[in-house]
């Protein structure tokens, strides 16, 4: 039983080591990539972004609304309903917009990276480069990589957007929150910090959510169930991560 | 040949819109209280109590925002704090003897301060002093007032 844990435990670290070091290559080899093979990066950011804009935009709207309904209806128990666009704009500027846009950026973008890496595993196409005297890592996986680091922290900026315009919605054209007070309270209050925050946390979150997405694929078990274990851990690992460490940079910014 | 116009405008487009979206972030949701002066000149004002105010709040004479406060520090000598404010160089003609007050925008807002104007003939200038100045008002010592008088006017009756 203990002997069981220690395992555990040794396993753990030891992945966690690997992962740093796969983690090093492949910045090692983002430069060159980003240079060199740029148009490998565009059709990733492609696939991982553009076509996520739609679940990102329905989901911002509709936590935007949410977020503007709650506020009125608490707030308005102490007649300052006209500071719901500072509550609202905090929250999404600074926690829900990266996090939520995180999670599903592992549930849109990193289940179809790491089942496509995993699936390359699986039918030999990444040992079939190797022997073609092509890095696997640098042809496939880099530009993934590149790619989801690029589109997340534009998605989390179109999430937050499209949350403060639902909010809008409901508050100020559903409720009749005055639309001055609104904006005003919420310029008057949100310092360009606090932006900040949210762009950091949402570049920090683009790193991890590809990173984990790649190395799942890369580094799954070369059957068809090994590729479906591969994009399911994806979004588990991807979302213990994100919220913990969402939880460290909070601590370490204020 | 469609395909890889399709992609291109498909990045392009998000691209642009995440960069929009962030301009959008930056601009749209902060800085209502921004004041930006290509050419400033600098006063000082001593203040008993300067409350909640902080760097970056603004100064305003007539309700129009003319500066801000770029620096707040604590004289040890005279223990009182020295407020540093900017003030746009468009309103170079503000009297010298103008009082300046902390004044709170609505019951629970954010301090600022509030400028009257004097009736001097000299104006105000790059590193000259509000010499005539009303500290903030703070709320509990009001209540702390209000309660003390109510009670010693039970006392009478």
């Amino acid at each position: 039983m203990l002997r069981d844990i220690y395992q555990t435990f040794v396993e753990f670290v030891r992945t966690f080591g690997a992962l740093q070091l796969f983690f090093l290559q492949l910045l090692r080899f983002s430069p060159r990539v980003l240079f060199l093979r740029f148009r490998l990066v565009v059709l990733q950011v492609y696939a991982t972004g553009a076509v996520s804009i739609v679940i990102i935009a329905v989901s911002g709207l509709f936590v935007g609304g949410v977020l503007g309904l709650q506020a009125y209806s608490n707030l308005s128990k102490f007649n300052a309903e006209d500071t719901a666009g500072i509550f609202v704009a905090f929250a999404l500027v600074k926690e829900l917009g990266p996090v939520i846009t995180a999670l599903l950026f592992a549930g849109r973008a990193g289940t179809s990276l790491a089942s496509e890496i995993g699936l390359m595993r699986a039918t030999d196409q990444l040992s079939a480069m190797e022997m073609m005297a092509v890095n696997p890592i640098r042809r496939v996986v880099v530009p993934k990589f590149l790619g989801g680091v690029i589109s997340m922290p534009l998605l989390a900026a179109i999430f937050s957007m499209i949350g403060l315009f639902g909010a809008h919605l409901v508050a100020v054209e559903l409720l009749g929150v005055d639309v001055g007070a609104f904006w005003q309270q919420m310029q008057d209050t949100l310092e360009l910090k606090d932006v900040n925050e949210g762009i950091v946390k949402s570049v920090v979150f683009g790193v991890v959510a590809s990173l984990i997405a790649v190395w799942e694929g890369y580094n799954c078990i070369p059957t068809a169930e090994g590729v479906g274990r591969a994009t399911t851990r994806t979004v588990v690992v991807t979302a213990i991560a994100v919220l913990i460490l969402d939880f460290m940079i909070t601590a370490i910014v204020l | 040949m469609q395909q890889t116009r399709t992609v291109e405008f498909g990045t392009g487009l998000f691209v642009l819109l995440g960069i929009g979206a962030l301009f959008f972030l930056i601009t749209q949701t902060t800085g209502g209280n921004d004041f930006s002066a290509s050419e400033t000149y600098q006063v000082t004002a001593r203040f008993g109590n300067v409350g909640s105010l902080s760097d970056r709040s603004p100064v305003s004479m007539a309700g129009v925002t003319i500066g801000r406060v770029t620096d707040i520090d604590f004289d040890p000598e005279s223990l009182d704090a020295v407020v540093t404010i900017v003030i746009d160089s468009r309103y170079d003609r503000i009297p010298d003897d103008s009082d300046a007050s902390i004044l709170t925008a609505g019951l629970l807002g954010s301090q600022y301060i509030g400028m009257q104007p004097g009736g001097s003939l000299s104006y105000l200038e790059n590193g000259s002093e509000i010499l005539f100045t009303q500290s903030a008002v703070i709320l509990e010592n009001l209540i702390g007032k209000f309660l003390v008088k109510s009670g010693s006017s039970d006392a009478e009756e």
